[in-house]
Formats: structure tokens, C-alpha cells, sequence
């Protein structure tokens, strides 16, 4: 619709997004080119290299520029290959979010009734139940893995995606666009995906980046707690929870993941917000 | 214009069509019944207007809907070109039979750019190579006054008079011959009014169209409607050709309706339309004639008894009119019907 150069312009000119992009660009990078940039591999243990500070300390080893971890691994390169963990976990938990809570909000807005009463019951019945404790009892039943995160996470976070695009689609349906549709002869699926999804899609894109943010901090919360990904896989929430009993020695083990946590969920959350005021099409006028 | 009812096949022909909604009223009680549109005659000839004008929530929008096949009736048959509607294919309805809306703001996909929008209903019909629907889209947009530099447009770049235009294209793309006008001109600026109702009179010389043409500006509907019919609680009210009905209105709803339009004289203030009460609740309708409680002109049997909609002056004029006073069977009992 708009010219690549005009898509470029907008997207400079809104700050926020221009720096939760670069941020976020960051960090894919970080997780992309891992093997190229970690300077030792994340699982190599030495444990006469163990619990070196970062480089501010006066002990610090020109080797390891963030100090090592209480095994004697490198923090700089579990931090890195963490990234993947996070990015993955993020983004592949809101593509399965994302579709059953578009599809189910896009069928139980448009079609309304008792459709929409199903759906509606099907979503409550889902806000009822509790995330942690949810994935807890899976993790006892057949395992903790990344896999059996992604597919709890993805399988369970569809609610709120479903109550947004529900609203969102009915507002989209009462409008005279999808009648003129309607009067012209399209199908329904036509509608929905021609007429209904492009105009819903900016308040999609917001809450599946909010979801996406969420999904990462559950990752490390239910990785924290011993039930997410399972050690040696260098995940940010692991590494917080197995520095938790250094917490007072060395404070940076915990501090570094966390903070990279939070930059990643704020880049996120820029995004999203930008690629919202960026994609709405100028009200009337 | 004027068309010969006797002689002429009607494109459209609306026999005792209703539709009724379920309103819920909580979990416990039972839902009550709302006649949006209840048993509506009405015959259009090719080629004529017939305008249908009536205050909001008269059910005037959802006879629109009917007709143009987005909702269906709960009672009755719509024959258009002498078939039934609901035995219509979706796809071929679309090509006898277009809508076009009140508020170009919302009838236009804001994510689609203005040949987009008018090469869609070709799309759906699968007519033509992509290119040669964008052709014929900017040819159709070129005829309703929209030059080719606005093709690629958005709608948030246009004005509501230009958006109306791409409205109109999109729904003459098909080549329809019933075009169902919902308010087409009310939510433009008067000077544009003007403007978009001498385009649609243009368009249906040229494009031998019929025009059902819904509004609440009387104005607008003299201007433009070869018979206009007057409804009033789902019901019409009074049917008649439209010099005949803006020169002598025989229902005294249509009376009332014609002395609420305001003069531009000042000091006039707002007219008296000599009317009781307001306009009743569509759930809790009065018996008999629906408008009797707020008639001036009430008598005997209007409480009891609904009134049919009868040829109006014995059968003298071209007019119908669903009133007590002007049957022969309950002779009028104070003065004669002409008096407004």
C-alpha cells in the first residue's frame, strides 16, 4: 500500500519504535550470531575459573569481560546463547497464542450469538485457570523441556489475543465496509480475511507484542522456579534462579540476566506501541 | 417521470414483507418482539425512484437492508424481476441489486486504496485479469467524477462528497439495476448534497438504474423521487406520486411530517406540526392504527382497527393511503380529507 521509502520515513519518525527496533535488532543479532560473537562455549565448565567478577572489578579476568558463573562457564557467552531462548520462546509462544486467539475472537466477533456465547464461555473458562500452575502440573507429568514450554505457554495465552480481536471484530463488523462486502456477494471467509483482519490487525499487533513480552518474563518466572527450561541450556530466567544463592556474593549474576530481560520486554513493548500509531491509517479528514 | 403501474412489469414488487427482532429482556423473562418493518406493500417500475422518507427508528434503514439481501425478511416475498430474492444466488443478487450507504466514512475500507475498493466487487465476482479490473475500476471512478490520479488513493486522503463518489462507482460496477440509497446524501455537507443527487440522477439516465431512495429530507426526496411513500412504525403510512403528496398529503402523519420542515423565513421559529405525545415505543406499539394516540384527527374505529392501505379519493388519484378517513366505510365524520 505505501511505498517502501514513505514506511521508512514514519517508522523514523516515531522515537520509540526507532529505538525498540534497534534494541530488538540487537538482541536478534545477539541471538543469530551467537557462535560467532560468544567468546567460549556456554556449557564449558572450569571449575578453577569459578565466579570471576566482571570487568569493573579490580579481579576481574581480561578473558572473561563479564566473569564466569558459579561452574566456572563463561557469563558473556551464556548470555548471549540465552538470547536464543528468550527470542524463541517470545516469538513462538505468540504465533500459536496469536493464531487460536485470532481465530477464535475473529469467529465469536463476526458471527456473534450463540457462536459468540461458546467462545466467550471457552475464554473465561481459560482466564480461570492459572498459567504457573497449569505448567507446573504439566512439567510433573511428562517433563520439563523447551518444547513443553512453548506449548504450554502458546496453548494457554491465547486468552487475552481472543478478547481484544473479539472486540475489535465486532466494532469492525457493524461497519457499512463489511455490508457493501456482504451486498457484493463475498463469502464470509472473504470478509473476514479482506475486510475484517487488515482493519483489526494494529490492535493485534499490540497485544500479541504484550503477550509475546509476557511470555518471555513466564519463561523465566517458570524457569526461576525449576519447571521452564531445564540446566545446562542457558536460559536468562535459569541463570537468575541458579545465581539466586549467590545473590549476596555476586550480585551481578543476577543482575546482568535481569537487566536484559527488562531491556528486551521494554523493546518489545515499543515496538509494539510504534507499529500500532504507525499502522492506523489517519482517522477521518 | 411517470410510470404506469397497470401495464409495466415492476422491477421490484414487495409483498407483505415484516421483520421482527428479538429483544432480550434479561435471563428470566421472555424476549419481546420488535416489528422493525411490519407488512410493507410496495411495486418500483424500471426506471422509476421511489422515495421512502419517515423519522428515525420508522424502519425505513432496515427495508433498505432487506431488499438489498442483507438481511432477510421474517414475513413476506421481495420479487425482483419477478424472482423471489431468498431463491437468488448471493453472487447473482450482488448483480441486480447494490446499496450504498449513509456515511461514506465507514462504508469504505480504510485499508484499501479507491480502485481497490471499486474493482473489489469485479474480484469477487472473478471478472476480468487484475489489471483489467484496476482499468475498468478507474473507467467507473472517471464517471462519477473522480479523476484517474485518484486511483490509488486512500480514503483518509479523500473528502466525504469524493468518498460518496467512490461509493457510488463501487456499487455500479456490477451494472445493477436496482440501486437501494440509505440516506445517501445525509452525512454531506449541504453544498455537496447538491452535487452527489445530480450524479445519481445523471447515472441512472445513463445507466437505466431504479433508485429505492431511503431518506429523512423531504427536500432532497422531492427532488429527486418520482413517488415517495411516507412510513411511520414499520408501517407505510401514506404511498403517492411526489408532486401529489408534497401538494396535498392525505394522511395526517404526512401532514404533520410536511409542516415539521423548517422555513428559511426568520422569525418563523419552529413550526407547530400539531402533533400529541411522541413517537411510541417500537416494543410497546398502539393497538388499531399505530398512529392514532398522537393524531389529531382521531375518531371511532382508529384505536381498534389497523387501517389498510387503500387507493386514496376513491380511486380517482394515483395515491394510496393506510388512513380511516379517507375509507367510505367510516364516512368522515367532520369535514372532508383536503384540508391541509
Amino acid at each position: 500500500m505505501a511505498t517502501f521509502s514513505t514506511i521508512v520515513r514514519k517508522v523514523t519518525a516515531h522515537r520509540g519504535l526507532t529505538l525498540g527496533l534497534v534494541l530488538l535488532a540487537a538482541i536478534f543479532a545477539m541471538a543469530i550470531f551467537a557462535p560467532l560473537i560468544a567468546p567460549f562455549d556456554p556449557y564449558d565448565q572450569d571449575l578453577s575459573r569459578r565466579l570471576i567478577p566482571p570487568f569493573w572489578s579490580p579481579k576481574a579476568n581480561p578473558a572473561h569481560w563479564l566473569g564466569t558463573d558459579n561452574l566456572g562457564r563463561d557469563y558473556l557467552s551464556r548470555l548471549i546463547y540465552g538470547a536464543r531462548i528468550s527470542l524463541l520462546i517470545g516469538f513462538a509462544v505468540m504465533l500459536i497464542s496469536g493464531l487460536i486467539g485470532t481465530l477464535l475472537g475473529l469467529i465469536a466477533g463476526y458471527f456473534g450469538g450463540k457462536t459468540d456465547l461458546f467462545i466467550t464461555f471457552l475464554i473465561t473458562t481459560r482466564l480461570a485457570i492459572p498459567v504457573v500452575l497449569v505448567a507446573l502440573a504439566v512439567v510433573a507429568m511428562i517433563g520439563g523441556s523447551l518444547t513443553v514450554v512453548i506449548l504450554v505457554l502458546g496453548l494457554l495465552k491465547w486468552d487475552r489475543i481472543a478478547v481484544v480481536m473479539r472486540a475489535a471484530t465486532q466494532q469492525v463488523r457493524s461497519l457499512d465496509y463489511v455490508a457493501a462486502a456482504e451486498a457484493a456477494g463475498a463469502s464470509v471467509p472473504r470478509i473476514i480475511l479482506r475486510e475484517v483482519l487488515p482493519n483489526v490487525f494494529p490492535q493485534l499487533v499490540v497485544v500479541a507484542t504484550v503477550e509475546a513480552a509476557s511470555a518471555i518474563l513466564l519463561e523465566a518466572a517458570l524457569s526461576f522456579l525449576g519447571l521452564g527450561v531445564q540446566p545446562p541450556l542457558p536460559s536468562w530466567g535459569l541463570m537468575i534462579a541458579e545465581a539466586k544463592t549467590m545473590m549476596f556474593f555476586a550480585f551481578w549474576m543476577i543482575a546482568i540476566p535481569g537487566t536484559l530481560l527488562a531491556i528486551l520486554v521494554f523493546a518489545i513493548n515499543l515496538v509494539g506501541d510504534g507499529l500500532r500509531d504507525v499502522i492506523v491509517p489517519k482517522g477521518r479528514g | 417521470m411517470t410510470f404506469d403501474h397497470t401495464t409495466t412489469e415492476p422491477l421490484l414488487s414487495i409483498r407483505n414483507v415484516a421483520r421482527r427482532f428479538s429483544i432480550p429482556q434479561g435471563l428470566l423473562k421472555p424476549p419481546k418482539v420488535l416489528n422493525a418493518v411490519n407488512g410493507i406493500d410496495l411495486d418500483v417500475a424500471p426506471g422509476e425512484i421511489v422515495g421512502i422518507v419517515g423519522e428515525s427508528g420508522c424502519g425505513k434503514s432496515t427495508l433498505g437492508r432487506i431488499v438489498t439481501g442483507l438481511m432477510p425478511a421474517s414475513e413476506g416475498t421481495i420479487l425482483l424481476g419477478g424472482r423471489d430474492v431468498s431463491t437468488i444466488p448471493r453472487l447473482e443478487l450482488a448483480r441486480l441489486v447494490q446499496p450504498i450507504f449513509q456515511d461514506p466514512y465507514s462504508s469504505l475500507n480504510p485499508r484499501r486504496s479507491i480502485a481497490g475498493t471499486v474493482a473489489e466487487p469485479l474480484h469477487i465476482h472473478g471478472i476480468g485479469e487484475s489489471s483489467k479490473r484496476f482499468e475498468k475500476a478507474v473507467e467507473m471512478l472517471d464517471r462519477v467524477g473522480l479523476p484517474s490520479r485518484f486511483a490509488n488513493h486512500f480514503p483518509s486522503q479523500l473528502s466525504g462528497g469524493q468518498r460518496q463518489r467512490v461509493a457510488i462507482a463501487r456499487a455500479l460496477i456490477l451494472n445493477p439495476q436496482l440501486i437501494v440509497c440509505d440516506e445517501p446524501t445525509s452525512a454531506l455537507d449541504v453544498s455537496v448534497q447538491s452535487q452527489i443527487l445530480n450524479l445519481l440522477m445523471e447515472l441512472r439516465r445513463d445507466f437505466k438504474l431504479t433508485y429505492l431512495f431511503i431518506s429523512h429530507n423531504l427536500a432532497v426526496v422531492e427532488h429527486i423521487a418520482d413517488r415517495v411513500g411516507v412510513m411511520y412504525l414499520g408501517r407505510i403510512a401514506e404511498m403517492a406520486p411526489a408532486p401529489d403528496l408534497f401538494a396535498a398529503p392525505r394522511h395526517p402523519y404526512s401532514q404533520a411530517l410536511l409542516n415539521s420542515v423548517l422555513t428559511p423565513e426568520p422569525g418563523a421559529g419552529v413550526p407547530d406540526i400539531g402533533l400529541r405525545g411522541t413517537f411510541p415505543d417500537p416494543l410497546n406499539p398502539p393497538a388499531g392504527c399505530v398512529f392514532h394516540p398522537r393524531c389529531p384527527r382521531e375518531f371511532g374505529p382508529c384505536s381498534s382497527r389497523v387501517p389498510a392501505l387503500l387507493p386514496a379519493d376513491s380511486g380517482q388519484g394515483s395515491g394510496q393511503v393506510a388512513c380511516h378517513l379517507a375509507n367510505p366505510e367510516f364516512s368522515s365524520p367532520t369535514e372532508p380529507l383536503h384540508v391541509a
